[in-house]
């Protein structure tokens, strides 16, 4: 298992690994009807409510959904970061045979930062400030690969060559404040993939670049993916960003799935009505200015208090066209058909028709 | 950072120039001059003896020229009456007639034993007790050491003083009287004889830093970057340790700052409750005696410790916080 080789990793952790005849055709991460409540003095917040999804070993999951929908409560929720004493943490989590909700203390912190890495949203606050950029990076190595200071060291330096942070030699030892924001984010990232994870969350981490960093950045996972097999959840509001990089979508809203689908699937034929205006809210640069952007109306619900039925029937166009009020009463279910599916009321015919004649002409 | 420590060198020399100047004409302005010749010059004393007395004390010379002649002396030494004092220069005690600069001397390593003792004991027990607090928040043990530190913190030092002094040496007899030993000499002597009121300092200053460094800790494990570092897998050790108590250790210094001062005015009372022999002791004679050159002598020592100390904290910020520049 203690190799001194990064690259042998992918061996190594086969070896940890439960025994592959245990649970066939179980997927690599398996998330099964998430719920995440925080009590607060207002009341308890549903978060994340009835959150399912599969990963495998070398494929990305882009989650999408505005803001507060619950994509970094699911993260966190994964990595067993909430706090234990306000959090009730329901559903199964299955990474790699582990049940990371009944994992100990232990077990999981022998899988943060080596198999199953985070990068956070926001990479100033994310990083300490008393420590040198280099040390953030090695700590995470000595901690988990048994490493000596020297090659922690050395890894760290690597680690920031890799990010594309230029005299890696020399800006190990600056401190974050010493970096760039977009230095920051790839250092960031750095720390994240420092012992190279099977699991990589990153929670919007190119949203506070620019476009060239942003690709670079993209590019940078792309090849550790390739390279290491890692599994990715890549969170953003960007449907670029997701269009480029992931496999499959899902669509939060309101700490629930809505939609998903792979990408061609949502990005080119939506099935529910909060992605469609997801869709057609991005600015078509490079198409027709006359048509106009429209934004998803109204605010996102309460979390306190959800709205019966359908979380998003108070914003949502085409309550009128499901009889019997349904939208209002009755909450509608997320049926999968080959991983694909979307929690409307709608017809199948209706969604397709919809799409083809309201939506897609808004796209480009 | 060379340029700090000239600026802040010069900015000290600045300080004790208005303190010196201050000092000096209270001195004169509460019509000290006149009692210091009346005694010298005893019961009996006709107007001519006086002068000689004021002559002789060169308290006759105008305000600013004694000012000038006493700083000059300072720095290069100067000739009193027929004695010659050398460079750092203090001038006579009105009152003993001996040199200040040879009685500060003597009384010097005792304050600065007492506070570097008190200091180290303060910052060791009350940030240590602040650590494991914050490791056992919410606990019993949280709470027991929080409200220890809160009422011991409530003592004042001639309650406590001379409770200690009646319960370990004049009661049981476990220790003798406070003393002070030369470190130089015998390093455990001087330890024991000073432990005394090194433990009534600390427990009456610990409250603070228990206090401070508890909630000082539980704010930095509420930072994003904590939640970082859980996200890396690192030990609880590490997390509180080498990274939430780093990020405690900034309101520390503030607080030790402070308290260098309160420990250096605390400390004629330290020493008289303790019978020790120290600089805070020369202050209270000298006032009671108007010996200016004494007086002057202490406020300038006591002054430079403070502001030296508080150097120190400044540096001791950049140390601990790679985001603060010296300048
Ligand atoms: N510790 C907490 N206690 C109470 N409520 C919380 C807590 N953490 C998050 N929430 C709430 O849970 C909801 C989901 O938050 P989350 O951070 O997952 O949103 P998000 O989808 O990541 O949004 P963004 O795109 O802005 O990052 C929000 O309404 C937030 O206020
Ligand atoms: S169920 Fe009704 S309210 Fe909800 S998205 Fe579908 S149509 Fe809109
Ligand atoms: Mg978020």
């Amino acid at each position: 298992m203690k190799s001194s080789d990064p690259l042998a990793k992918a061996d190594s952790t086969a070896a940890d690994a439960a025994p592959a005849g245990d649970k066939p055709r179980s997927s690599f991460l398996s998330v099964r009807d998430l719920h995440v409540r925080f009590t607060t003095l207002d009341g308890i917040v549903k978060a994340v409510d009835g959150l399912s999804f599969d990963l495998e070993r070398g494929s990305t999951l882009g989650i999408v959904g505005e803001s507060g929908s619950g994509k970094s409560v699911s993260s966190l929720a994964i990595l067993g970061l909430h706090n234990p004493k306000k959090t009730v943490i329901g559903g199964e989590i299955h990474f790699d045979g582990v049940e990371l909700t009944k994992a100990s203390e232990n077990e999981m912190n022998k899988l943060r930062g080596r198999r199953i890495a985070m990068i956070f949203q926001d990479a100033l606050a994310a990083l300490s400030p008393f420590y040198s950029v280099g040390e953030q990076i090695a700590e995470t190595y000595r901690r988990h690969m048994g490493a000596s200071r020297k090659e922690a060291r050395q890894r760290a330096i690597d680690m920031l060559g890799r990010v594309g942070i230029p005299n890696p030699e020399r800006r190990v030892d600056d401190y974050p404040h010493h970096f760039s924001g977009g230095m920051r984010q790839r250092a960031m990232i750095a720390i994240a993939l420092a012992c190279n994870p099977d699991l990589l969350i990153a929670d919007e981490p190119t949203t506070a670049l620019d476009v060239t960093v942003q690709s670079q950045i993209l590019d940078l996972l792309g090849d550790l993916q390739s390279e290491f097999g890692t599994a990715i959840i890549f969170i953003t509001h960007d449907l670029g960003v997701i269009a480029q990089t992931a496999d499959d979508v899902l669509v939060m809203y309101a700490g629930r799935c809505v939609e998903k689908g792979t990408v061609r699937e949502v990005l080119r034929d939506a099935r529910h009505p909060y992605s469609w205006g997801l869709l057609s809210s991005v600015p078509d640069l490079g198409g027709d200015v006359d048509i106009p952007l429209r934004p998803v109306r109204g605010t996102p619900p309460s979390l306190l208090s959800p709205p019966p039925g359908c979380p998003f029937h108070p914003r949502c166009d085409y309550v009128a066209r499901v009889g019997d009020d349904a939208c209002k009463t009755s909450r509608p279910t997320l049926t999968l058909a080959d991983g694909r599916g979307s929690a409307c009321h709608l017809t199948a015919d209706e969604k397709a028709e919809i799409f083809a004649t309201e939506v897609r002409p808004l796209l480009r | 950072m060379l340029r700090f420590f000239v600026r802040r060198f010069a900015g000290m020399i600045g300080i004790l120039l208005v303190i010196s100047l201050i000092t000096f004409y209270l001195f004169f302005a509460a019509s000290g001059p006149d009692d210091v010749v009346q005694m010298s010059c005893g019961r009996f004393c006709t107007e001519e003896a006086k002068a000689g007395v004021r002559h002789d004390l060169g308290l006759d010379k105008p305000f600013f020229e004694q000012y000038w002649v006493y700083m000059t002396g300072i720095v290069m030494g100067r000739d009193i009456g027929d004695r010659s004092c050398s460079a750092p220069c203090l001038g006579y005690s009105f009152s003993s007639r001996e040199p200040v600069t040879e009685r500060i001397q003597n009384g010097f390593p005792t304050t600065l034993s007492l506070a570097i003792g008190a200091i180290v004991l303060m910052i060791l027990i009350g940030v240590g007790l602040g650590v494991i607090a914050a490791m056992k928040r919410g606990t019993r043990t949280d709470k027991v050491l929080t409200t220890v530190a809160v009422v011991a913190g409530a003592f004042q030092i001639f309650i406590l003083g001379p409770l200690l002094l009646l319960i370990f040496v004049y009661e049981t007899e476990l220790m003798d009287l406070p003393k002070y030993y030369a470190f130089t000499d015998n390093p455990g002597k001087w330890a024991t004889g000073l432990i005394l009121p090194w433990i009534c300092l600390m427990v009456i200053h610990m409250a603070m830093y228990t206090r401070l460094t508890r909630s000082a800790m539980v704010d930095a494990l509420n930072d994003d970057y904590v939640r970082t570092l859980r996200a890396k897998g690192l030990s609880k050790r590490d997390i509180y340790i080498k990274h939430a108590f780093r990020g405690a250790l900034s309101p520390v210094a503030t607080i030790l700052g402070i308290d260098i001062g309160i420990l250096m005015a605390g400390t004629v009372i330290t020493e008289f409750t303790f019978s020790l022999n120290g600089i805070g002791r020369l202050a209270v004679l000298a006032v009671e005696d108007s010996d200016l050159p004494m007086m002057m002598g202490v406020v300038l020592v006591a002054a430079a410790i403070t502001i030296i100390a508080n150097l120190l904290v400044d540096v001791a910020y950049a140390v601990i916080d790679p985001r603060v520049r010296l300048y």
